[in-house]
């Protein structure tokens, strides 16, 4: 104990002497922690023993591990904040593995602490032991075995730092049954060393200076924007809105960063990518100056890298060095937090007076005003089945003034129409599984959304297939009051599989079809929710409206056209300007060397 | 540049083979890591290049810094350019890693290696093989009536000779350390 003292420098009448399982507590206080999204175990029984003993932290018991992680995701992503998680050993852990990939594949800050068999029994195969650390180092930014109490508190204050600097990512804290019960000194907030993980956040002046200078000459420019805006925080969305309105240049998006630009702006292009946008696309492609802010060149982004934007200088503006040319070469890389940049980069705009080069400007949003006159996302509506694009702008139309909207998603096909049709005015109200793609993920997002934010208008836009992978959640919307809707478009069929499927495999639809499906009428009420059913376009706005004026939570089984296809698609295998169109032919659209790519 | 101008076309050992990298030439570069000492570090590392599809063609690791609880890990990997370049990203993103150093791009740097190779053999073979070891200033450790352990410390190119030369006068075994390097000058 004396050499704890004399490391850390820590007065006795500063730091206390508390279990493992106080420490936890303590920590998550310390930390501003409001919410745990949680399941017990016996491996992290002393830790819900002391949860049982006080008020500060709320512990929402979620229906299975994964769900926590999920809604601890929608939790972060809808409040900036990090997500906590506390689950048990073993399968409660290994349980919580794809709730971490997926954070570290969209850049959410996460701490997941999980329980572990005491020290003396790792490595003799004990009930409900796994090699969590093992397991999850891959998943995580970082984590942790804490085999010393007296290193748990400190350990914990390393990990919020961790998930929360630089590039933001789950942490895992795996803590031994009796580190949890054994006594030790607690180390405060400030006191915790937190060693030398200072990610950069700074920008260098002479790059920016550099991309000013581009900017000044564009004549084709495109701002390609991703989820590093939103996680930068909501003072990047608006240094991004200033920067648009100072130099007029188009903005497209990716699915992470829908709400850093405003769909209603003017210069909002909508989403680029695989299912993006005619005329977003073809800017990218067009452009003789692409300025990536927070993205990463992803293949859902790029399409067939030999092709990709084959005519512009490019700049990358990231806070992951790794992230800088490791799938296109760019001329002009800049390291750093996006908003500390951008406001170096308007600075440095406003000193050298920089202005465009409007004539040229000009003449490029007539370009893009042509592609947008292709207006893409048209389709061919129904009188009597309702197209689930029309389900999405009806939902639009019915919610867009609701002043507190967040949507969540499951993936697939749904997930794709609801970021085309759509619109998001801010950051941090469209929580979807971008990188990762877990279908599942959206009944528990919308759990987390609905924790931190109780009287905002909660949706998850959801397939039937994805949204049965986590229906169990259901029970936590019941039990916890939350009244988050849970919009079905229910076509019976795994709608991107089989749209895949249809493309490029024959039209031989194996097993992308949900047969068995529940009545989800019933289920809803079953759960203790309200269960909506509704089949006609005609009587759709009435039902979407008994959805949103019921006060709890919704099962709303959307009956949609069952082979609808999503549009505009990049094939595999093919370039941002050999799209597909909704009225195109699709036949031999991806070819064999296409055919090999996801 | 150590550039072996290997044949055309990237590494099919990599995820890279899908990419359309600047330059396609296979190059050999060897890292310095510098991480914490710490349960679960070296496997870390091991993961990324494993997780990612990068190559490890030595891997020495031990720790050299006792006060500040560091250890150093030398490894070399081949790669083109650009792969080369994120592996020294993805290494230095790494919570537990402290510096990465590229000695091959930083100035000039030595690369020892140390093997100890076992040879049995009698009569004119064993003659040739102590003869062979003395103009490669190898020294003998172990010796019976029938074989020799010699130890050989030098580059992996010169150990790669003696074992060569070794294999038709008796090698049995041989055990090498992998490379530890450092820069040269201050």
């Amino acid at each position: 104990m004396g050499f704890f003292y004399a490391q850390y420098g820590v007065s006795k009448t500063m730091s206390k002497t508390m279990t493992g399982a106080q420490m936890v507590i303590q920590a998550l206080k310390d930390q501003g922690v409001d919410t745990v999204f949680g399941y017990p175990g016996g491996a992290v029984l002393p830790i819900y023993d002391e949860i049982h003993q006080q008020s500060d932290i709320n512990h929402i018991l979620v229906r299975h591990e994964q769900g926590a992680t999920h809604a601890a995701e929608g939790y972060a992503r809808s409040t900036g904040k990090p997500g906590v998680v506390l689950v048990t050993s073993g399968p409660g852990a290994t349980n919580a593995v794809t709730g971490m990939t997926d954070a570290l594949m969209d850049s959410i800050p996460m701490i997941v602490l999980t329980g572990q068999v005491p020290t003396f029994m790792i490595g003799s195969d004990a009930f409900q032991e796994a090699d969590t650390v093992g397991i999850t180092r891959p998943c995580t930014k970082h984590n942790w075995l804490v085999r010393e109490t007296n290193k748990l508190s400190e350990t914990i204050h390393q990990a919020f730092h961790i998930a929360t600097s630089g590039r933001p990512g789950p942490v895992l804290v795996d803590i031994p049954k009796d580190v949890q019960f054994a006594t030790g000194i607690y180390t405060p907030k400030e006191k915790a060393r937190i060693k030398h993980y200072q990610p950069q956040v700074k920008g260098d002046l002479s790059a920016i200076t550099e991309l000013v200078e581009l900017m000044e000459k564009a004549e084709r420019p495109v701002f390609y924007t991703g989820g590093g805006v939103i996680n930068s925080g909501k003072k990047a969305s608006k240094l991004l809105r200033d920067l648009t309105k100072a130099t007029d240049f188009p903005v497209t998006s990716t699915l992470m960063g829908l709400g850093c630009y405003p769909a209603s702006g003017k210069n909002w292009l909508g989403m680029l990518g695989m299912h993006g946008t005619y005329e977003a696309n073809l800017a990218m492609h067009g452009c003789d100056l692409l300025i990536n802010i927070g993205a990463r060149f992803d293949d859902r982004i790029t399409g067939v890298l030999e092709k990709f934007s084959p005519n512009s200088k490019k700049a990358h503006i990231d806070i992951d060095a790794s992230s800088i040319n490791k799938v296109i070469h760019v001329d002009v890389p800049i390291l750093g937090d996006i908003a500390h940049v951008l406001e170096d980069l308007l600075k440095v705009w406003k000193s050298r007076g920089s202005k465009t080069n409007s004539a040229a400007i000009k003449k490029w949003w007539t370009q893009l005003d042509e592609w947008r006159a292709r207006k893409c996302l048209s389709y061919k509506n129904s009188d009597t089945i309702i197209k689930p694009q029309y389900a999405l702008e009806r939902l639009e139309a019915l919610t867009k003034d609701h002043p507190n909207r967040f949507i969540t998603t499951e993936v697939g096909q749904h997930q794709m129409w609801a970021a085309q049709y759509l619109g998001f005015e801010d950051p941090n109200r469209w929580m979807t599984s971008g990188g990762l793609g877990t279908m599942g993920y959206g009944v528990p997002a919308s759990v987390g959304v609905q924790v931190a934010h109780p009287d905002g208008l909660v949706i998850n836009v959801a397939g039937d297939a994805s949204w049965l992978m986590n229906m169990q959640e259901m029970g936590t919307c019941t039990q916890y009051n939350l009244p988050a809707k849970q919009f079905i478009l229910n076509n019976e069929r795994l709608g991107m599989v089989r749209q895949w499927q249809q493309l490029l495999h024959g039209e031989r639809y194996s097993c992308s079809w949900s047969d068995s499906l529940p009545d989800f009428v019933k289920l809803a009420e079953a759960f203790g929710a309200k269960g909506i059913q509704c089949s006609d376009p005609q009587d759709l706005d009435e039902a979407i409206m008994e959805m949103l004026n019921y006060n709890g939570p919704v099962i709303f089984d959307c009956l949609v056209e069952k082979h609808e296809n999503c549009f505009p698609m990049i094939p595999s295998g093919k370039a941002h300007n050999e799209m597909l169109m909704g009225d195109a032919s699709v036949e031999g659209a991806i070819d064999a060397e296409g055919a090999v790519m996801v | 540049m150590n550039s072996l101008n290997l044949e055309k076309g990237s590494s099919k050992k990599s995820a890279y083979n899908l990419r359309n990298t600047t330059g396609d030439t296979i190059e050999t570069h060897t890292l310095a890591v510098l991480v914490d000492n710490e349960a679960g570090v070296l496997a870390r590392v091991i993961g990324l290049f494993s997780g990612r599809g990068y190559n490890i063609e030595s891997l020495t690791v031990a720790e050299t810094n006792h006060a500040d609880n560091l250890s150093r890990i030398t490894i070399v990997t081949t790669g083109t350019p650009s792969v080369i370049v994120q592996i020294k990203a993805q290494l230095a993103r790494m919570v537990a890693v402290h510096d990465v150093h590229d000695l091959t791009v930083e100035g000039p740097s030595v690369e020892r290696e140390l093997a100890m190779i076992k040879v049995v053999s009698k009569g004119d073979n064993r003659v040739e093989a102590l003869r062979t070891s003395e103009i490669f200033r190898a020294s003998v450790v172990d010796t019976t009536l029938e074989s020799f352990v010699f130890e050989l410390t030098g580059t992996p190119e010169k150990i790669d000779a003696f074992v060569e030369l070794m294999t038709p006068l008796g090698l049995v075994d041989v055990a090498r350390t992998g490379v530890a390097a450092i820069a040269r000058g201050l």
